[in-house]
């Protein structure tokens, strides 16, 4: 530890909350994922500051909590828009039109692939099969699915979040 | 919330009832009747020679026998023993497990306290993708009724018999789903596949021995408790019992789940249940069973959709995820989409996966933009025959699979691109 007064980034309530999954493996590090996905709640995404807070409490290194954010997609180490909106393209997706869905919503919200809007309200991007391919084309806005979209129906969802 | 199965059977019958998703509503139903019965009546032994005797075989991709699978775990030894059930389903194309999920939670958790009774195992950790919040919640709560009624804790049924169930979520990572991948990522590490042996059964998760099974295995179980072998028999072919859930997606009028029995005549499938290509469109080619396996072309569609049929014709059952693609389809097209995929996904541990993958996906991306060289289809292949068969797991094969199969049987679509220079399919899906 560089610091040994680091400033706690880790509210208590989310520390609460880890320390519930912890006990819910026989080993602490299980807990892992479900702990990056408390400090996600909290700030929207995991800072180097709150991965190595992390790291304490797991009794890992920093690289350790670091190379795990970086191997999954749900996990953000830079901050977004407070909406994160992602439009399925794999295959079954993209057979019934969600290239040009996304190509709406872009021009929709004026971001460029992957980025966010000017007023920090939705980040947009593609992602890989979401398991809705029997009704596609589909976005996640959050942790909801929207299903069977068109793109007026999209642009409405979009135009509604705060 | 997905919509309800448009052809049922035993796994599925009760899903449009939204009180078969409770506890009281699953008990009106008959249940955990079986798992009552296995707990108090039947010896673990018995209950996983039962279970081989229905030939019931993992409905995850690898179709590996369930019975089989359980009797690998020691029946020796002091150590915790855990059950896993896989429920990362990301496979494209592949989505029952959710249903299974969302609706029959209950079913899911009877299937799960029998073998666990047959296995010994003190936890069970249900591994669901990252992205299923929906799914997660509706287990979680049957869990939680479970708990509430002495169907899990200490005491399971008052037989003094011990099981817990663990709701685990994942973090968006197709490997994931492979079952050394997942233990990793149960683990709190990065999903990287484990090489073998040592199996999970022997070592597994936390390095205990483990047994992993895909939701929808679990959930066939207690219908064969209550019904027995020879019922289950009944259903699908010889050599593959049972029904399954396909899921349909692509071209088609009526895209959704069809649970149906495994030998169900693929063109049966798309034309019948699922009412065929709309607009008058022709179909061009169908993948079988989730983007992995190789694609059939619109002539060999009369293939029983069962293993044994479908390996003569160079392809697999899989997850049974149906995509239709038609006539209008670049075949060129839909190879960068699943080598995108498999680029993206590769987990990097192996050269030839995380180097194949990205060759891959350059090679069929510069022949779309009408930009291939001559030799392009012969590297393909060739870059493909060093990554099958060559790695840790079979993601690496996996990838390789769908750009062989797509140029075995659509090679004129690749050969026009770089006769012509350009895509020749204006009418294809958009890229």
């Amino acid at each position: 530890m560089v610091s040994s007064e680091p400033t706690a980034t880790i509210s208590p309530e989310t520390r609460s909350a880890i320390d519930v999954e912890i006990a819910r493996y026989p080993r602490k590090r299980g807990a892992l994922l479900s702990a990056l996905r408390l400090v996600q709640r909290q700030h929207g995404y995991i800072s180097p500051e709150a991965a190595s807070e992390l790291a304490g409490i797991f009794e890992l290194r920093p690289v350790d909590v670091m190379e795990v954010i970086s191997f999954y997609n749900m996990f953000h180490d830079r901050p977004g828009g407070r909406h994160h909106v992602y439009v399925c393209t794999n295959l079954p997706c993209s057979l019934r039109g969600a290239r040009g869905l996304l190509r709406g919503l872009e021009a929709h919200l004026g971001v460029e692939p992957g980025g966010t809007t000017a007023d920090g309200r939705i980040t947009l991007a593609h992602e890989e099969c979401l398991g809705a391919c029997g009704y596609a084309p589909m976005m996640r806005v959050d942790e909801t699915y929207h299903e069977n979209l068109d793109e007026g129906r999209a642009k409405e969802i979009l135009d509604a979040l705060e | 919330m997905l919509t309800v199965p448009y052809t049922t059977s035993y796994l599925t019958e009760h899903f449009g009832d939204d009180a078969f998703g409770t506890l009281e509503g699953y008990r009106a139903h008959g249940g955990y009747e079986a798992a009552r019965k296995a707990l108090t009546e039947m010896a673990p032994a018995e209950v996983i020679d039962l279970v081989k005797e229905s030939g019931l075989q993992g409905r995850g991709g690898a179709g590996f026998g369930t019975g089989m699978k359980w009797s690998f775990m020691p029946t020796d030894g002091d150590q915790p023993k855990y059950l896993v059930c896989n429920a990362d389903e990301s496979e494209p194309g592949s989505y029952k497990d959710r249903i299974l999920l969302e609706r029959g939670g209950h079913q899911l958790l009877e299937g799960i306290l029998i073998a666990a009774w047959a296995t010994g195992s003190e936890t069970t950790f249900v591994y669901v993708r990252g992205e299923y919040a929906f799914p997660a919640e509706q287990l979680s709560r049957c869990v939680a009724e479970a708990y509430a009624a002495g169907l899990l804790g200490e005491n399971v049924l008052g037989t003094g018999f011990r099981h817990d169930v663990v709701v685990h979520r994942g973090a968006g990572a197709y490997i994931c789903g492979e079952e050394t991948g997942l233990l990793e990522s149960l683990e709190g590490k990065k999903g990287q596949p484990r090489k073998k042996p040592p199996f999970p059964a022997q070592f597994g998760a936390f390095g205990m021995p483990t047994t992993v099974n895909n939701v929808e295995t679990f959930s066939h179980v207690p219908h064969i408790l209550r019904n027995g072998a020879d019922w289950f028999r009944g259903f699908g072919t010889e050599k593959s019992p049972g029904t399954t859930i396909f899921g349909v997606s692509g071209h088609v009028v009526r895209p959704g789940l069809y649970e149906l029995p495994l030998g169900t005549p693929l063109d049966e499938i798309v034309f019948e249940h699922a009412q065929g290509v709309p607009d008058g469109h022709k179909v061009k080619g169908v993948i079988p069973g989730g983007m992995s396996m190789p694609i059939l072309p619109a002539g060999q569609l009369d293939v029983p959709m069962a293993n044994e049929h479908l390996r003569e014709r160079k392809t697999m059952l899989g997850t049974g995820g149906i995509m239709v693609m038609d006539e209008r389809t670049c075949m060129v097209r839909a190879a960068c989409v699943v080598s995108y995929f498999f680029r993206d996904e590769s987990c990097g541990q192996c050269t030839q996966c995380r180097e194949g993958t990205g060759w891959l996906n350059q090679i069929v991306e510069r022949i779309e933009r009408g930009a291939g060289a001559e030799g392009d289809l012969e590297l393909l292949l060739d870059v493909c025959g060093k990554m099958e068969a060559k790695t840790i797991c079979a993601f690496a094969d996996a990838a390789a699979w769908p750009v062989q199969g797509l140029l075995r049987h659509f090679r004129e679509d690749f050969e026009e691109h770089l006769r012509q220079g350009k895509c020749p399919f204006p009418e294809s899906f958009e890229l």
